[in-house]
């Protein structure tokens, strides 16, 4: 069986500039989370997870020109950056970049501060990236939705095993723009108070910004102890395109494939990395289809509360503090989660927690009524 | 072991035309967008309501995936493997300039490419893999390698793959089935064959 291994890693987030720092946040339990001043007086504040320009212009002055790249780009340069300077003997001729952003640079729509208008264009925010570390293949770019960050990965591995190439790169990255501000309010999707994934009280989302980036690899490192991804299947709901199915049908499939590419028993998953987004339906959609899969006594949380739901990037991100709990044995309160409210039991996480970890199932769903689960091994030499 | 794969349909919507390899089924001068939809819904005598509330591109994925289902129908697990260039440009520039009075959550939800996905899957009822991957030109290397991986993993049973572009009221679309029956070899040579056949001038920018 093709195994993808994850070697090394970067957030570039409102909780810190590396996965070091956004680990260390998280086990303190400190959100990102912060109420934002309506850019309009006559518009609510809304609560998000908002990387301040300044610090991001800090950070990238150190290596690039300020003026010459967009917000979004500079996070995923400084994502992508932290990773290779680790990594230098990295062969660029032979080694893919694969972007995932639902958006991208989609606050250049209203005015295009001065950059080209084909800075719009998805494949044009990726071309940015790659040519600024002299990747030698064209950018790999998906957009589909809040699964995105997480199918990126999958594409590494499904592409690996027919290119035969040995390492890759993966970015996931997402903006908090008016627009998505926007859209998600029509749809009376915002809560204007940190979300409380699967809680009673939950009343919507917050939207968060992060770049997340990956450097995975078909061999396996010789180190202690490694994470690798076993097994991953993406099943349309075929039911509805903005809300989840009812019987949280797409997402039990997914799980069902997935563990089954694994080669595991589903009683074999350690713990769950939900979506939990925070919304009424996502997160009962969620436990429904947990339990119909048989986890409903697995521990489970959702990070949701912590950064907001950081769209394209949020299901790498999550993938990459999956990969860290692995590794370090432990796992993390369900961020600001209350007193259960979906329909089913569920054991959400409450408080951190030292537990062995070897399988761990990521999960993500989106519009469109796509789904994502994904299997992590941890493998000890 | 690997399998031969096989162009099992295609379908190419460009310029005023409709066709497969078989038929051409709306060839007309029109040059409104919506209006040429409409054109194409109805020669193809189409009976779904919901049509009329989907953005361009999703009209377009459901009038090619018509012209394909109906010839060889599709098993539930048919994956999807979409790409373009423009993602949902048109659908987002509409979102925005209603965002000044109005920010309407039924066109919110078709700023995303991936939309389309989800409409055909309610569609044709399929409950499968799918994938939206945008470059700027048409990438018949990752459709072929990436169908092919579903399709040897046995991830899916066949592919509905191909490129669904729309852009300043332009329209290009070209989406095939593959299987491992067939006759038309599933190769990249052979997809930009056909992709390119009567693309002298593709829509994406220049």
């Amino acid at each position: 069986m093709e195994k993808l291994y994850l070697l090394d890693d970067a957030i570039i987030s409102p909780l810190g500039f590396s996965t070091e720092e956004n680990m260390h946040q998280l086990r303190m339990g400190n959100s990102g989370l912060s109420i934002q001043k309506p850019k309009k007086p006559e518009a609510k504040p809304i609560c998000a997870g908002i990387i301040e320009d300044a610090k991001i212009d800090r950070e990238f002055a150190k290596i690039g020109k300020l003026e010459e790249f967009t917000k979004l780009e500079k996070m995923a340069i400084l994502a992508i950056h932290s990773v290779l300077k680790r990594n230098r003997s990295l062969d660029f001729s032979n080694t893919p970049l694969i972007i995932a952003t639902t958006k991208g640079n989609i606050d250049l729509l209203q005015t295009s501060k001065g950059f080209d208008k084909n800075r719009i264009y998805l494949s044009e925010f990726s071309r940015q990236i790659s040519n600024f570390f002299g990747f030698k293949q064209p950018p790999i770019t998906i957009s589909n939705a809040c699964i995105s960050g997480g199918l990126a990965l999958v594409a590494a591995k499904r592409l690996a095993a027919v290119r035969k190439f040995e390492n890759a790169i993966v970015l996931g990255a997402d903006l908090v723009s008016d627009f998505v501000v926007s859209g998600f309010n029509s749809f009376q999707a915002l809560s204007s108070e940190p979300s409380k994934p699967f809680s009673k009280a939950r009343e919507g989302i917050n939207l968060g910004e992060a770049a997340a980036a990956m450097l995975v690899s078909t061999k396996k490192p010789k180190r202690k102890s490694s994470v690798s991804l076993i097994g991953e299947a993406s099943v349309n709901d075929a039911n509805h395109i903005s809300g989840p199915s009812r019987t949280g049908e797409g997402l039990f499939r997914s799980m069902q494939k997935s563990i089954k590419m694994a080669g595991i028993s589903s009683k074999k998953i350690d713990f769950i990395s939900a979506h939990g987004t925070g919304t009424k339906y996502n997160d009962e959609m969620e436990a429904i289809a947990f339990n119909r899969a048989g986890l409903e006594q697995v521990p489970v949380n959702s990070i949701k509360a912590f950064y907001g739901h950081t769209l394209g990037a949020s299901a790498l991100l999550e993938s990459i503090l999956n990969k860290h709990n692995m590794l370090n044995n432990e796992v993390f309160a369900s961020a600001n989660f209350e007193e259960l409210g979906v329909s089913k039991p569920l054991n959400i996480i409450t408080e951190n927690t030292d537990i062995e970890l070897k399988y761990a199932l990521k999960t993500a769903s989106g519009f469109g009524g796509c789904n994502l689960a994904m299997v992590f091994q941890k493998e000890e030499l | 072991m690997q399998k031969e794969l096989y162009i099992k349909h295609w379908v190419k919507i460009k310029a005023g035309k409709i066709f497969d390899v078989e038929e051409t089924f709306l060839a007309t001068e029109e040059k409104d967008l919506n209006t040429f939809l409409k054109l194409g819904y109805q020669r193809l005598q189409i009976s779904y309501p919901k049509f009329h509330k989907m953005d361009g591109l999703s009209k377009l994925g459901i009038l090619a995936s018509e012209i394909i289902s109906r010839k060889h129908s599709f098993s539930k697990e048919t994956a999807l493997i979409f790409s373009n260039a423009a993602s949902c440009l048109e659908t987002d520039e509409e979102f925005q300039n209603s965002m000044q009075n109005f920010p309407s959550p039924a066109t919110f939800v078709y700023t995303l490419p991936n939309i389309v996905l989800g409409e055909l899957s309610i569609r044709h009822g399929l409950q499968s893999e799918n994938s939206f991957f945008v470059s700027p030109q048409f990438d018949a290397a990752l459709l072929v390698d990436y169908s092919t991986n579903l399709i040897n993993t046995k991830m899916a049973p066949q592919v509905l793959c191909g490129w669904i572009d729309l852009q300043s009221g332009e329209y290009d679309v070209f989406l095939c089935l593959i299987s491992s029956e067939g006759k038309t070899q599933f190769s990249e040579e052979m997809l930009r064959k056909i992709y390119y056949a009567e693309n002298d001038r593709p829509t994406h920018r220049t």
